[in-house]
């Protein structure tokens, strides 16, 4: 299927010094979608999309937004695109309106405009009833929604979200997770950083798990986690003798992928577990086999980290502020 | 251009926002030179400062000349504090990732940093007044006045942002900050004419612009047109270098800086 390419980015390098912060990534993202970059910090994250959003300049390659390269085009990107910074990016002393009114200015807006457009925002993102006070007197969760408010409001193509739920309570991410989807519904294409699992795991349709300025893997979350090797049910029988009967029962069972001996059992690679538990489990009734314990594994987005990385990402988690 | 002017005023209009919610400490930046230097140091030294080395009838009448300049480096130099800020929590991203003109910024800044600037020589100017200071050359010499100023004050700002985008920590501003204000003014004709001072020192602060924008303010002040017209010539051509220099440094930063 072919889709529309709403982002593209050919070998891109950027470099601190000797440092390579992001070292020859090339990834498309589909119109619409929504992608992530999972890495751990420093992994050149922010750096990828300070690229995207015209801030970098590449020390080689290239990255284009809908056809527009950031570094000629920079112009006609920065209409496309919102951005919502990874570090809150308020002024203390300004009211949530008086920030989306000098950003209306900034996006050449018409006080007509921006004056509608502000009120929507401030009603998708509840800040109606603090709009008129200074930022400083919101809360990390209001700042970050005020935020994305901020990023909403060209009206972008694309929104390009840096770690945005980092420090928040689990509310305050569900929360804004739904509004991720609800613009997703809308036909904005998303792209976002996050050193959370779950969080890749369920908000991106595909993503990328970056390493080191490398992109380590690229694929769907389920995707990923199926070129592992698919999901495990393991069997433990109660009788040893009949293992090697049920073994070559189930071998050529098209839901089950590999089949494996263990101590006192079967280790059973499958695709979808619906479709294949019935047949295992049909089978061991049949040969008589009486099971004891059944366990079911899926693979994690952990395990894909961990294999394309070799390493857990919690193993730097973040210094929350 | 409909959009540039957009862009600026609106942009403009924040630093007045900001400056409006931040009443205390504006209040206090406004009311700190004249209350200190002026009212303070004028009087305190008024016995002590001999006319016949000041050339001035009274040591206020002389000292408001280095205040009024004094003003505008103190706020010229801390201009670039507030984009030091936004560079560091992230503002300054966001406003560079809207379509706006790449000089938008830089220039709201200036066009806010100098009409505080002017607008605070002129309380000052008026503080002096009550003090029985008449300027002599009248309101062509005070909007003289202000025009130095101005033209002083663009480099001074320019050279503070150029820091401001430079630094790695706002602790290295505020220490570079510190190191050059009180020096200046020191090795400045702000508080003793250039031939009261110690020979080495009268050497240094001839090359200091400060001393130049003192020396024609100066008479502007206090002796007339006849006096101060070759050393406002001279300030003019000077002050066209110094901004000349600040404003391409300050410019080669804020490439480095914002790609
Ligand atoms: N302005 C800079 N100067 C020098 N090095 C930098 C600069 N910005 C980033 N780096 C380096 O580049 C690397 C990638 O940084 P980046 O901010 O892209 O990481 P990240 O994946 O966003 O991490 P995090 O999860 O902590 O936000 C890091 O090693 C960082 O130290
Ligand atoms: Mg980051």
């Amino acid at each position: 299927m072919d889709r529309a390419i709403a982002i593209e980015v050919s070998r891109l390098c950027k470099t601190y010094d000797a440092h390579k912060a992001v070292d020859d990534l090339s990834f498309q993202v589909y119109a619409g979608e929504i992608f992530g970059l999972l890495g751990p910090n420093g992994a050149g994250k922010s750096t990828t999309l300070r690229t995207l959003i015209t801030l970098l300049h590449p020390t080689s390659g290239t990255a284009s937004v809908f056809g527009h390269d950031t570094v000629r085009e920079a112009d006609t990107v920065r209409m496309l695109i919102g951005y919502v910074p990874q570090e809150r990016a308020i002024d203390r002393f300004l009211t949530g309106r008086e920030h989306l009114q000098l950003l209306g200015a900034l996006y050449h807006l018409t006080k007509e405009e921006a004056a509608k457009r502000i009120a929507e925002l401030l009603k998708l993102v509840e800040l109606e009833s603090h709009a008129d006070r200074p930022a400083k007197t919101y809360s990390g969760g209001m700042k970050r929604k005020l935020d994305i408010a901020c990023g909403l409001l060209p009206n972008p193509k694309v929104l390009f979200l840096d770690e945005p739920t980092l420090g928040l309570d689990v509310q305050s991410r569900l929360r804004i997770w739904e509004y991720v989807r609800m613009l997703k519904a809308r036909g904005m294409t998303i792209v976002m950083t996050t050193n959370y699992l779950d969080e890749a795991d369920q908000l991106c349709d595909r993503l990328a798990i970056i390493d080191g300025g490398k992109i380590k893997t690229l694929g769907a979350p389920a995707e990923l986690k199926i070129a592992l090797g698919g999901d495990i049910v393991s069997l433990t029988l109660k009788e040893t003798d009949r293992m090697a009967g049920l073994e070559s029962a189930l071998k050529n069972q098209p839901a089950i992928k590999a089949v494996r001996l263990t101590a006192k059992g079967l280790d059973i690679r499958v695709e979808s577990p619906e479709k294949a538990l019935p047949v295992i489990l049909e089978s061991a009734n049949r040969l008589g086999c009486s099971i004891e314990f059944i366990q079911y594994n899926r693979p994690r987005l952990d395990d894909v980290f961990i294999a394309h990385t070799g390493r857990r990402i919690q193993d730097d988690i973040p210094k929350e502020e | 251009m409909k959009d540039y002017w957009q862009e600026i005023r609106a942009l403009t209009m924040r630093w007045v926002l900001r400056l409006s919610r931040e009443k205390f400490s504006m209040l206090f930046t406004l009311v700190q030179p004249m209350l200190f230097w002026l009212i303070f140091f004028g009087n305190l030294f008024q016995r002590a400062a001999d006319s016949q080395v000041t050339q001035a009838p009274n040591y206020i009448s002389f000292l408001a000349a280095g205040v009024v300049v004094m003003t505008v480096l103190n706020n010229g130099l801390a201009g670039g504090v507030d984009l030091l800020f936004d560079k560091e929590n992230g503002f300054l991203e966001r406003l560079m990732s809207t379509p706006i003109h790449r000089s938008s910024v830089i220039l709201s800044r200036f066009i806010f940093v100098m009409t505080i600037t002017s607008l605070q020589v002129l309380v000052i100017l008026g503080v002096a007044f009550l003090f029985g200071v008449h300027p002599a050359t009248g309101l062509l010499g005070i909007a003289t006045i202000l025009l130095i100023g101005m033209m002083f004050g663009v480099g001074l700002t320019a050279i503070s942002m150029a820091m401001a985008f430079s630094v790695k920590s706002h602790g290295d501003f505020f220490s570079v900050l510190g190191f050059l204000s009180l020096p200046m003014i020191f090795l400045s004709s702000a508080l003793v004419p250039l031939a009261a001072m110690p020979g080495w020192m009268s050497v240094l602060a001839q090359f200091n612009p400060m001393t130049w924008a003192i020396d024609a303010v100066r008479p502007l002040i206090l002796s007339g047109w006849s006096e101060a017209l070759p050393h406002v010539g001279m300030v003019v051509l000077v002050m066209l270098v110094f901004d000349a220099l600040c404003l391409y440094g300050g410019a080669k930063a804020f490439r480095r800086a914002m790609g």
